[in-house]
């Protein structure tokens, strides 16, 4: 039995406490870094974390990529989409085949 | 040969045979291998991309939506709408195999199975815009649910796919044309001492034939 997490700015996701999930509002990366930490020792099996955020913890974001659980996402914040997600796809791509060959297709 | 030293005898001959077999065939499985997870890999990637772009656009509609229900009430109240939540999500996970990579299969459970339970508060209070809000954030949770299966599913094998590559590379260069180069250096130099092992009891003989009978050689 898992918990989904969901880490980032209050504003971005406090709305997901309605649907049942459990939120982290974070502000700093430093508050952002140890929350993340926290949620890997825990039993979570999916984190959300705004891009944003993402952005200033990809060395935590780096480390947990290994493991099977938990399954770190980026989901776009309150700001906007600064594609980090898709990025990080597109990187999956590039350790996998070597080049992109999925979204370079335009 | 690559600077190594080999002893050339046969035992280490029988050795070095029994390893370039075991080493091709391990070079073939890998390359299978490879090749079936990139195969499904970017089936999975594809079907990742779409789910991510059909997410992004989820949540920014939800968040928009979420920005102006904020507009429309007190922070205060806002936040004692959202404070206690009804609903609760639990989550299953699986491991599935795929080629050897564990893949997480996730399936969520709610507590309740009323879906009107995402709203955890009094309608009289609060805007009618929070209401569809949180439905629209609603709506894409299963999509977000998938494209964390996906996701992770790809990271994962992308990983064990960079790994076999290195395995099936090296194999490829290094490994089997070393063993190749060594098992040609020591037939060589086998066939080599037997050669001058004949020439030797020739001469021997040469001389022996020699000394017993007074015969020499008839071209001297």
């Amino acid at each position: 039995m898992y918990k989904i997490g969901v880490l980032g700015d209050r504003d971005s996701i406090y709305g997901f406490a309605a649907l049942g999930l459990e939120v982290f509002p974070v502000s700093t990366p430093e508050d952002g870094a140890r929350a993340l930490r926290n949620l890997c020792d825990q039993n979570y099996g999916i984190v959300y974390i705004t891009e944003a955020m993402a952005e200033e913890l990809a060395p935590e974001l780096e480390r947990c990529r290994e493991n099977l659980l938990p399954a770190v996402i980026p989901i776009p914040g309150v700001h906007g989409n600064t594609g980090l997600g898709i990025n990080m796809v597109k990187r999956s791509v590039e350790q996998a085949v070597g080049s992109d060959i999925i979204f370079n297709q335009k | 040969m690559a600077g190594t030293q080999v002893n050339p005898t046969r035992m280490e001959l029988t050795r070095l045979k029994k390893k370039l077999a075991t080493a091709t065939r391990g070079h073939k499985l890998l390359k299978d291998k490879r090749d079936e997870l990139m195969r499904q890999f970017l089936d999975k990637v594809r079907e990742n991309k779409r789910l991510r772009e059909r997410v992004e656009e989820g949540i920014g509609a939800a968040n928009k939506n979420f920005l102006l229900a904020r507009a429309g009430m007190q922070d205060q109240v806002l936040n004692t709408a959202l404070l206690a939540p009804k609903q609760r999500v639990s989550l299953e996970s699986e491991a599935e195999n795929v080629m050897s990579v564990e893949i997480p299969k996730f399936t969520f459970k709610t507590r309740t199975p009323d879906q009107n339970d995402i709203f955890s508060y009094g309608f009289a209070f609060t805007s009618s815009d929070l209401d569809g809000a949180v439905q629209s954030l609603a709506d894409v949770f299963p999509d977000m649910l998938a494209l964390a299966e996906c996701e992770k599913g790809c990271q994962l094998m992308a990983v064990e796919i960079e790994k076999t590559r290195r395995r099936v590379n090296a194999l490829e260069h290094v490994m089997i044309p070393e063993l190749q180069a060594n098992i040609k250096y020591i037939s060589m130099k086998l066939d080599e001492n037997e050669r001058s092992t004949q020439i030797r009891l020739m001469k021997v003989k040469d001389m022996m034939l020699k000394e017993a009978h007074g015969y020499d050689d008839p071209l001297n």
